[in-house]
């Protein structure tokens, strides 16, 4: 019998192996994956980082003082010793679009940072508190959201007067709302989850519960959608520079460059390219991390996005993504009273 | 249908008095500065008491609600004051300058349409090939391109470079749609044009490659109906009812984002009305292009929510969304 036992035990152990390298096929490519999306991720990372450590250091790394005038060198096409050209005054370009990325990237950074916090702390309020506070707050989103495009923003940095940190307030006006109503749509979704609950019994305050809990729990697409902002963000706040609403010259920035050397076209064009040039940079390296660091927090996206179901993209119009949050919330509302039943 | 129709206009009240509201306060709270900047434009030598006794003479003295109903009153019956520099009435300049930002939109939505439906079909069908991969290539770097900077370069090539168009659009010494010209038209389109298909190339392939995936197209192939006559009968058709909605929703998007691009191109409508209008601090238009630009998104947004509900047979006969 022992040999027989044996053979039997080789052919279970065969079986199982078998099992376990089929096991290992399926799961490679998934692996796999994931790991190509954490390099790119790193790659995306380390090529923001760059951008910002350069912004930061600006005046450390120009070439020439962006800011001292030399006639005798204006509008200088680019060469070995202006690598960007100069512009009327002849100031070096490249300079100039080196420091202009301090004034664009932070303050881009800034808007972002506290939009996110703002529109954060109030949907968590929403979301967690219900009722007649919820409906206030939502109502409110609702009317800036009314408010197409670059409208509302417009009249604020209009009233507000020019200056860069104007035009970061006017547009910070008009995007929190899109914040709070994620947030709120999350925060919904996690409320009557049973680790919560499981949290409430064992005596956390409602701080706690907040801060320790539900945060951690929502601060992936948070951070995704943040991130993702950056490069809207930078480009609708170098657009009201554009027209003179946000940077005033001669503070470096890419778009008030931009506009300021608008009718040298003809004559100079790398004068009004080399901004440009930066902004789409910066643009699709942010553009790029976010979308990558979507895919490495939630990775169902990844299936969406090659096909599968969910039509609207992260570009999609506010008010259907703000539909479909809102038919989200509806169902969760309606799940979490019969829960509540259940457990009265 | 009826009860949603009735439920969604019932839905607008508040979102309506929020709008003019908040507009009506942003004003209130630069209404000193307002006065102020009327009478220096008008040359008056700015002392309290004259500040305060054009206060009177405008009610800007009286309480917040009076104050705010009262212009309600006047938006609603398109009597909004003249304005500060050209002493002209609001509403009428508001409405002069409108026909040439709808035409801009419409020819905008036109062009878009005429990319990103056939692009985001192809994509779609041939997803994760080459030409997928170009036309997602194409849409990122529409996606990340500044619409001054698309224009800028529009202009380099095709206006100094080439010599083709001219580099304004608006013929000197005319105002509103008299000033314009299909030649002119074209780059302000265009610049619209490629921002808005880079965002709906994608969306739309989304929403067909959504379809394909459905379970009955699984089954038409397995019947042996030609892929071309699903694609065709069954996936087109079920996704015009997306497409149509979002070129709807569109629309009002563009409505709100045509002042950068008509102040490069020096196109006479609203959005350039509402720049220079800022620029010369004049509060009163600055508030009508607000208030109405607005109200014209509400009720575009309205019309596509509207249509969408109609055109789904599902939701037009009964159930809800």
């Amino acid at each position: 019998m022992a040999p027989a036992g044996d053979d039997s035990q080789a052919k279970l152990e065969a079986l199982l192996q078998e099992r376990a390298q089929a096991a290992e096929k399926t799961v490679r490519p998934q692996r796999v994956r994931r790991e190509c999306t954490q390099a790119k991720l790193a790659v995306f990372a380390a090529l923001a980082i760059v951008l910002v450590v350069v912004a930061a250091c600006a005046s450390a790394v120009v070439p020439y003082d962006p800011y001292a005038q030399n006639l005798s060198q204006a509008l200088q096409a680019p060469s070995l010793e202006h690598l960007s050209g100069t512009d009327r005054y002849g100031r070096d370009l490249l300079s100039r679009i080196i420091m202009g990325g301090q004034s664009s990237i932070f303050s881009t950074l800034e808007l972002v940072a506290a939009i996110t916090v703002v529109g954060t702390a109030v949907g968590l309020v929403a979301g967690w508190k219900g009722g007649w506070v919820d409906t206030l707050i939502m109502r409110v989103s609702d009317v800036f959201l009314a408010f197409p495009g670059l409208v509302f923003a417009l009249a604020v940095a209009g009233v507000l007067g020019g200056g860069l940190q104007n035009a970061v307030i006017a547009l910070a006006a008009i995007s929190w709302p899109k914040y709070a109503r994620i947030v709120r749509g999350l925060t919904l979704a996690q409320k009557n989850a049973s680790y919560l609950q499981a949290a409430r019994l064992s005596g956390c305050t409602t701080r706690q519960l907040l801060v320790r809990h539900v945060l951690p729990n929502i601060a992936g697409p948070v951070l995704v959608t943040a991130v993702l902002d950056i490069g809207t963000m930078l480009m609708e706040l170098a657009g009201l520079s554009f027209l003179g609403l946000g940077a005033q010259p001669p503070l470096a920035e890419w778009g008030s460059m931009m506009s300021d050397n608008r009718n040298l076209l003809q004559t100079a064009p790398w004068t009004v390219v080399g901004p440009g040039i930066a902004i789409f940079i910066t643009v699709v390296v942010f553009n790029l991390l976010g979308d990558t660091l979507r895919d490495w927090i939630d990775p169902e996206h990844r299936s969406t996005r090659t096909g599968g179901q969910g039509w609207f993209s992260r570009r999609s119009n506010r008010r259907l993504v703000g539909r479909a949050i809102a038919a989200t919330e509806k169902g969760d509302a309606d799940a979490s009273a019969s829960t509540r039943k259940e457990h009265v | 249908m009826r009860s949603y129709v009735v439920k969604r206009l019932l839905q607008l009240i508040p979102i309506l008095i929020g709008i003019t509201l908040l507009a009506y306060l942003m004003m209130y709270l630069a209404g000193g500065n307002a006065v102020e900047a009327m009478l220096e434009n008008q040359g008056v030598a700015v002392s309290q008491e004259v500040i305060d006794a054009r206060k009177h003479e405008l009610g800007l003295d009286q309480p917040f609600i009076v104050q705010y109903l009262n212009w309600l009153g006047g938006v609603l019956t398109g009597d909004m004051g003249v304005s500060y520099i050209s002493g002209k009435d609001v509403f009428q300049t508001f409405v002069s300058k409108l026909p040439a930002t709808i035409v801009l939109t419409v020819l905008s939505v036109l062009l878009t349409i005429a990319i990103s439906v056939p692009l985001g079909i192809l994509a779609a069908v041939k997803r994760n090939r080459a030409v997928d991969y170009a036309i997602r290539a194409l849409g990122f770097i529409g996606n990340s391109l500044p619409n001054f900077f698309v224009a800028l370069l529009l202009i380099y090539v095709f206006a100094v470079r080439l010599g083709w168009l001219p580099v304004v659009s608006s013929a000197i010494g005319r105002t509103g749609l008299a000033s314009l010209s299909l030649k002119g038209a074209i780059l302000p389109t265009l610049t619209l044009g490629i921002a808005m298909s880079a965002k709906y190339t994608r969306q739309i392939r989304a929403a067909v490659l959504d379809e394909l995936g459905k379970p009955y197209v699984e089954g038409a192939r397995a019947r042996g109906v030609p892929e071309r006559t699903i694609l065709v009968k069954n996936v087109l058709k079920s996704c015009l009812i997306m497409i149509v909605t979002l070129l709807a929703l569109s629309i009002g998007d563009l409505l709100g984002g045509t002042a950068i691009v008509e102040t490069i191109f020096q196109w006479d409508g609203v959005g350039k009305l509402a720049v220079d209008s800022i620029t010369m601090r004049d509060y009163p238009l600055i508030e009508a292009y607000v208030v109405w630009m607005a109200l014209i998104y509400v009720g575009v947004n309205l019309v596509a929510d509207l249509l969408y509900h109609y055109l789904d047979p599902r939701l037009r006969l009964g159930g809800e969304a």
